[in-house]
């Protein structure tokens, strides 16, 4: 068989969930079946197609897409390193979430519409992490911001049109923000695709002015879904969304786009090393370390379980953008690693809240006592993200803070140990305390709003098995991470790549 | 050889509207049937001329037998043959839309020759070659639009289309009077001799910059420039569907190509960079303004409306980015872009105005914050109207997105960053009115059934929004290649 994929497996990776999104718009509201099997057709492939590219590329292959949209505006789509770490936490994620949404939505309205908006959603995701210049990252930025906004509203309440509405403000103008940058870089660079190390380095000292310049736009725009402080205020805000939505918010979609923008332009536009030469890691720095204590102390003072667990989000992504902002390869594996450790360990609490809210009727940290007798192998997996968020261990996010720690220190930058211990002794303070009235506190008499569902486990299996087995992926990253596929392995692979080691 | 004529494609592209209009006309009972054949029919030829163009080149007609000095002459560019297939495509979808829409017979009856003629006249103005054919056709035109939108018969609707007339015959008379300067100036007619001679002649200038800024002027009027687009959003708002879409998406961009074409074609020498400076400071009013006021309006029909005004003046934010250009593929890939924009707001624009139609037929009404359920219940129609929603937003990917990038692009480039503001402030407005009205089909209304409800009206409009859409904007390339002009737009 000798047919040539390389030109043709980045489309299709993205049009493998596109085309089933667009397809399940048209149809009927109880054609059940056929949309779950739509669903799951789109999903399934798409993660085949993903283990095709990920041999392709280990093998040093080259995946490249290209469809000129008009002369001189090309549509890129390219598979490096980085792209397939972004794109197989999508994929895998997507799965597992689109298995949950099934579960969660059986009962509920507009099913069509929303599972077409939320394969929409993936596409565009997986489109980001493919891009392969700044033009497309913006165009499947845009359309993530478009797809996304159904999602958010689809509850429908006052509240739902009003968190999309807040949602919509800050991403569209954050993306107006990215699109002035990316066609302002557009006019000093010419048409360039994003490069191991950087494509700027060359340009003359007169114009970095204007660098700094574009780089702040860039970093507002891309800021704003990575919900860096102070850009963060629609993430909360967005947290009517039903719970699979957040999930994936938080987990793989619009957070985790920012976030990978940061990282391209950081390492692949700019170049680290060029970056530290104009002073933009500081400022990178600054605003990642803020975001990281301030969502911390923020996230203290909720009680509604998904607000803590989105201001906990707030924090922890801002470790990505941390990672970018350390110069040295040990800080960036860091960053790197943290995008699919934050991933696997923030779906697995929010798999874990929705099936609390499901089940229970419980959506405060207060209604939790005695949540742990009732649904064990729920808050097991709830214990397993929360400790892994902690540091503890040997789950993933002990790696990624073990990796940001020890390059802070060979960057010479002692200060990170200081951001890490506080956040830290703050991811304990809002953590433990769930988890102390979820195992040791008293069962409540009756809970508010029981659901019971038919079947031997404390809730509907397409609830209970999705948050278990991230929560063992969670294990598994952290356990195996020297294991020659694991996230680290990967994160340690671009490193090399990006500071030509 | 006259039978030669009658079937090239430049001949048949007017000759066939203007002969559904008679046999409509004549043929009342049977209106909807031949006023949708000749529509399938005009569609095709136009379709015929623009492979014929892109094969090979600028295609020409002489009708008459006289020598080109005075003859009706017929002229197929790039730039018209862009427009042109927009327009036809346009018009088959709103033909469709329409052969279902009116549930009065005496209306449908006066809609289709209407209409037709109505479509001959703007073929007519796209492909004239002469200056007086052009004055004929911007008459035809203007009559015909204010006929059609005054269809409904209510008050308001009369008034503004009487309004709209008269404005109209202003606007035309003053492009006559350009165009008898021009004649006694010049001695003709014909649009590349006047060309040549203004070229040639240094000695007119005062003649010629008089004329340039009657006619334009005339124009600027009819194609409701800032502060001169008073009378659009009334007229525009009350017509029916049908009519709203073709006045918005194809009459006003005629006036448009009107200028444009006076502009880059004719008075070459004579305009400058204060005259294209005052024009774009127009054109950046009426995006603020034009945007600000569709956000404030409490009526779906006329948020469009307003959008439109809008719209119009993103189109002459090129002027001093054309005059700023040297010629080359910088340029070039500019004047794509303005057509680009222009060509898609033509199928965004229709499309809206189409799926707004059927929103108001449903609902019974159009104001924006009672229409939560209506837009629940018709999910392809919503569809549709965020699918050209973001196109006229200018989000990715539509056709207008991929013309902001390189209107902005070229303005960084030439120093004119004050109109990276403009769109910016225009962008962000018109993001607000379109989900304005998007955000009331997130409600608790019941779940639809299925996701198209009535297929004559919600697939034309649904395939308009997305050829702005998806088509637009993810291969504009071809519209390069139609245009004659150089790829590589970065050199």
């Amino acid at each position: 068989m000798s047919l040539d994929l390389g030109p043709l497996l980045p489309g299709a990776i993205v049009l493998s969930s596109m085309l089933p999104g667009v397809l399940i718009f048209l149809v009927d509201e109880e054609s059940h079946l056929l949309r779950t099997l739509l669903n799951l057709f789109g999903a399934v492939l798409k993660l085949v197609l993903v283990g095709v590219m990920i041999w392709g590329v280990w093998r040093g292959e080259v995946f490249e897409s290209r469809l000129d949209i008009a002369p001189g505006l090309e549509l890129v789509l390219h598979a490096d390193a980085l792209s397939v770490l972004f794109v197989s936490l999508s994929t895998v994620l997507w799965l597992i979430t689109t298995v949950y949404a099934i579960g969660y939505l059986e009962y509920s309205v507009n099913r069509s519409r929303f599972f077409g908006f939320f394969s929409l959603c993936v596409s565009a995701t997986v489109g980001i992490a493919l891009a392969g210049n700044l033009l497309t990252f913006v165009i499947f930025y845009e359309i993530l911001t478009l797809a996304t906004y159904p999602l958010v509203a689809h509850r429908g309440t006052p509240e739902a049109t009003r968190g999309a509405k807040i949602y919509l403000a800050y991403t569209l103008s954050g993306g107006l923000l990215l699109l002035v940058g990316a066609v302002w870089l557009r006019t000093l660079t010419g048409p360039v695709d994003f490069l191991a190390g950087g494509v700027l380095s060359g340009m003359p000292a007169s114009m970095h002015g204007e660098l700094v310049a574009i780089f702040v736009l860039l970093l507002a725009g891309l800021g704003v879904k990575a919900a860096l402080v102070p850009l963060h205020g629609w993430l909360p805000q967005s947290m009517v969304a039903p719970a699979p939505v957040s999930a994936l918010l938080h987990a793989v979609a619009v957070v985790k786009a920012g976030a990978f923008g940061i990282l391209r332009v950081v390492f692949d536009v700019y170049g680290v090393e060029f970056a530290a030469e104009l002073g933009l890691l500081a400022i990178l720095a600054a605003l990642a370390s803020l975001t990281i204590l301030y969502g911390s102390v923020l996230a203290l003072t909720q009680d509604g379980l998904k607000k803590r667990l989105a201001f906990s989000t707030v924090s922890q992504v801002s470790y990505i953008a941390l990672g970018a902002s350390l110069l040295g390869p040990i800080a960036t594996v860091g960053g790197m690693v943290h995008l699919v450790h934050q991933g696997i360990m923030k779906i697995t609490l929010f798999l874990c809240a929705g099936n609390y809210a499901e089940t229970l009727g419980v959506h405060k940290v207060s209604q939790m006592d005695g949540v742990g007798r009732r649904m064990p192998l729920t808050t097991l997996a709830f214990s397993v993200g929360a400790l892994g968020m902690i540091g503890i261990p040997p789950i993933a996010g002990f790696v990624s803070k073990w990796y940001l720690g020890l390059g802070g220190v060979t960057a010479g930058q002692h200060w990170v140990l200081l951001v890490l211990a506080a956040s830290t002794l703050l991811n304990a303070g809002y953590f433990l305390p769930i988890l102390y009235r979820a195992w040791f506190r008293p069962l409540p008499a009756a809970w508010e709003n029981e659901h019971r569902f038919q079947t031997r486990f404390e809730t509907m299996g397409a609830l209970l098995w999705p948050p278990v087995i991230t929560a063992v992926l969670c294990l598994l990253a952290g356990l195996f991470a020297a294991a020659p596929v694991s996230p680290l392995q990967w994160a340690q692979l671009i490193a090399r790549r990006e500071y030509g080691l | 050889m006259h039978l030669d004529l009658l079937t090239d494609p430049l001949v048949l592209c007017i000759m066939l509207p203007l002969l559904g209009a008679v046999l409509t006309a004549a043929l009342p009972r049977r209106a909807v049937l031949l006023g949708s054949l000749m529509a399938v029919a005009t569609s095709a030829a136009a379709v015929t001329l623009t492979i014929l163009v892109w094969q090979s080149g600028t295609l020409r007609v002489a009708l008459g037998g006289w020598d080109q000095k005075l003859a009706i002459s017929l002229r197929a560019d790039g730039l018209a043959t862009a427009l042109v297939v927009m327009a036809n495509i346009v018009g088959l979808g709103i033909s469709v839309y329409a052969s279902g829409y009116f549930r009065d017979p005496e209306r449908m009856r006066a809609f289709w020759p209407l209409w037709l003629l109505l479509w001959a006249a703007l073929n007519g103005l796209f492909l004239a070659g002469d200056l007086f054919n052009l004055y004929v056709m911007l008459e035809l035109l203007g009559i015909a639009a204010a006929a059609l939108g005054a269809l409904t018969g209510s008050r308001d609707a009369i008034a503004a289309n009487l309004r709209y007339l008269l404005v109209g015959l202003l606007g035309s008379i003053t492009y006559l009077l350009g165009v008898a300067l021009l004649y006694t100036a010049h001695g003709t007619l014909d649009l590349d001799l006047v060309a040549a001679s203004i070229a040639a002649d240094d000695e007119l200038f005062a003649v010629n910059a008089a004329t340039l800024v009657l006619m334009v002027a005339g124009l600027a009027l009819k194609a409701a420039l800032f502060p001169l687009h008073f009378w659009l959003p009334p007229a525009h708002a009350n017509a029916p569907a049908p009519v709203s879409a073709a006045l918005s998406a194809l009459v006003v961009k005629a006036a448009f190509y009107l200028i444009l074409r006076l502009w880059l074609d004719l008075f070459a020498p004579v305009t400058g960079m204060a005259a294209a400076m005052l024009l774009a400071l127009l054109g950046a009013a009426a995006v603020v303004w034009g945007s600000w006021r569709a956000l404030r309006a409490e009526r779906l029909k006329l948020l469009a409306a307003y959008s439109t005004v809008a719209q119009i003046g993103y189109l002459f934010l090129f002027l001093p980015l054309l005059a700023a250009t040297p010629a080359g593929p910088v340029r070039d890939s500019l004047l794509a872009a303005l057509v680009l924009m222009a060509v898609t707001h033509g199928f965004a624009k229709a499309g809206f105005f189409l799926a707004t139609g059927l929103v108001q037929t449903n609902a019974g009404h159009d104001r924006i914050d009672d229409l939560g359920g209506t837009a629940q219940r018709l999910p392809a129609t919503t569809f549709a109207i965020a699918l050209s929603g973001s196109a006229l937003i200018g989000l990715p990917p539509s056709g207008s997105f991929i013309g902001k990038w390189l209107l902005m692009q070229c303005a960084i480039e030439t120093g004119q960053w004050w109109w990276v503001i403009v769109v910016t402030t225009g962008t962000l407005l018109a993001a607000a009115y379109v989900f304005r009205v998007l955000s009331r089909a997130f409600g608790l209304e019941p779940t639809p059934l299925r996701f198209i409800t009535d297929a004559r009206a919600e697939i034309p409009a649904l395939l308009l929004a997305l050829v702005s859409v998806a088509v637009l904007g993810l291969a504009s390339g071809p519209l390069w290649t139609l245009l004659g002009l150089q790829a590589g737009g970065d050199a």
